[in-house]
């Protein structure tokens, strides 16, 4: 497949902030339409500044960044943003959450109406529309937030950690309902974890990093077939997988590392 | 059955305050009692207060009318421009720098010095009542409105920029809403302080001319004349006042914030 047919497409991508040490370096990598790429790798190896750089929250030092074939500035429509935390407004119910977004464009009320029943039905959260953040457990705020996400019709999602904070039976249950999304939507994934079994369940490839200066220091395919499930997970090739990410991970560590 | 478990709930707070009432009661009339002949003006009996009151109900019910006005005057002032000048302030480091040092100012000057000034500029009675109350009500207001404007969630604004609201929708649609809860805060302080301001501005700068003054001015008065009993009615409405208005400003914040802020909701979660 040719670069130009990447959605998301670094070439030698630097980053530094100030004076200080580069927190990415020569970092390329091209996405391709409807790929879920998971970035996992150290403290510090830049992941999160990557998904910023493509959110064009700031700016590249260096290099070529090219978003849907424009800047990432053009391409704003077609990105959304996940943080570890809900980033809810407190004083919204769910459906006003949902909302904001298309509020902020000037939507009107059906359309806003419409968009935001299908995205909290997506997230399993119809019904729930008058619930206010405080009255929600921390796996429903994460769906709030990605119905929130889902409800532009991004082509793009970017995830920093979506899943960190909650309990892992919540987080299994999330990670397959994500998948169950995609399938139906077919965004491109950007997902920064720190969790090798979420990165081998979710992805199509798994980038592993290394810091000082943040690059890619194994990309790994991982061809676990779709639909993945709960029972994907008791496969003998998923575990396989997350014994080769875990070595390859160990070794982009610093040796001094414990 | 839910009824009785609410009124188990909520009895011992009311019991607690009745007994603390009752309990200062009883050491006052005590005290009274064991106060020699020529000290006992000190410490009158609640039964003289309120006898004295009785017969100064006209006098106190103007003048409380009349702080009241100035408290309200002032308090209002002091919303609407400390809001102001918090939006002012919030825009950037640069102009708070620039700016909040002349704004402490007003802060840093006592009241009894700036009082002959104000009633040279606006005249004695309620426009210095007023305007002093605002002077006090003013930085409480001010520094927890600026505070909430510039404590925004970093991540909410890196979103608002991502979906590319403008200058305004972010101010009204996250910094404004955002900052709620430190505008109540401000606004909480600010309400006990209006009719203490109105009473010490009404001290410095009330006349009794027209409209007999406030209940600075009366208490004032009352000191002259060894008026001790009805010196005792001014310092309760006085205290009754601060009540109402800080209840009247914790009633409103719990409308406004009641059902997304925790420190306002009830538990009904």
């Amino acid at each position: 497949m040719s670069p130009a047919s990447g959605i998301v497409e670094l070439g030698g991508v630097a980053k530094k902030f100030g004076d200080g040490p580069p927190v990415l370096a020569d970092f390329s990598l091209t996405a391709r339409p409807g790929e879920f790429l998971s970035l996992i790798g150290p403290s510090g190896c830049g992941k999160s500044t990557l998904l910023r750089l493509i959110a064009g929250l700031t700016d590249v030092s260096a290099g070529e960044l090219r978003v849907d074939g424009r800047t990432p500035e053009q391409a704003a429509a077609e990105l959304a943003f996940v943080f570890q935390e809900p980033t809810l407004l407190p004083w919204l119910d769910v459906a006003g959450n949902v909302e904001v977004p298309l509020r902020l464009r000037g939507a009107t009320r059906a359309t806003r109406a419409a968009a935001r029943d299908g995205a909290l039905r997506l997230v399993g959260l119809a019904g729930r529309e008058a619930a206010y953040p405080r009255q929600l457990s921390g796996g429903q705020k994460m769906r709030v937030s990605l119905a929130r996400a889902l409800v532009l019709a991004p082509k793009i999602l970017l995830l920093d950690e979506p899943f960190g904070a909650l309990d892992e039976m919540t987080r299994e249950r999330l990670q397959e309902e994500l998948l169950a999304i995609r399938a139906q939507q077919g965004w491109t994934a950007f997902f920064v974890t720190h969790s090798v079994a979420e990165a081998v369940f979710l992805s199509d490839r798994i980038f592993v990093m290394s810091p000082q200066p943040g690059r890619i220091s194994a990309e790994i395919a991982v061809p676990l077939p779709q639909p993945r499930t709960a029972e994907t997970r008791l496969s003998r090739a998923y575990q396989d997988l997350i014994v080769a990410v875990t070595r390859r991970l160990r070794s982009a560590e610093p040796a001094t590392a414990a | 059955m839910t009824t009785m478990a609410k009124i188990r709930k909520n009895l011992p707070p009311v019991l607690m305050f009745l007994l603390a009432g009752a309990v200062l009661l009883v050491t006052w009339i005590a005290v009274h009692h064991r106060l020699p002949e020529h000290l006992i003006f000190l410490l009158p009996t609640p039964g003289a207060v309120w006898a004295a009151a009785g017969k100064e109900a006209a006098v106190l019910a103007r003048a409380t009318f009349n702080t009241m006005e100035g408290a309200l005057l002032g308090f209002g002032l002091a919303i609407a421009f400390g809001s102001l000048a918090a939006l002012v302030l919030s825009l950037s480091p640069l102009v708070r720098a620039g700016l909040m040092p002349y704004l402490m100012l007003l802060q840093l000057t006592p009241i009894p010095v700036l009082a002959p000034l104000l009633v040279l500029w606006a005249g004695a009675g309620l426009p210095s009542v007023a305007l002093i109350t605002f002077l006090i009500c003013f930085f409480p207001l001010l520094v927890n409105t600026t505070q909430g404007l510039v404590s925004t969630d970093r991540q909410l604004v890196e979103l608002f920029r991502m979906w590319r609201a403008g200058r305004w929708q972010e101010l009204w649609r996250l910094r404004v809403p955002a900052a709620l809860p430190y505008f109540f805060t401000g606004l909480r302080i600010a309400a006990i302080l209006a009719p203490i301001g109105a009473v010490i501005g009404d001290f410095s700068a009330g006349t009794s001319a027209g409209d007999g003054g406030g209940l600075g001015f009366r208490a004032y008065y009352y000191s002259t004349q060894a008026k001790y009993p009805e010196l005792y009615a001014v310092v309760a409405i006085t205290g009754g006042l601060g009540f109402v208005s800080m209840g009247t400003v914790m009633l409103l914040s719990r409308l406004a914030l009641g059902r997304w802020h925790d420190a306002y909701a009830r538990n009904d979660s």
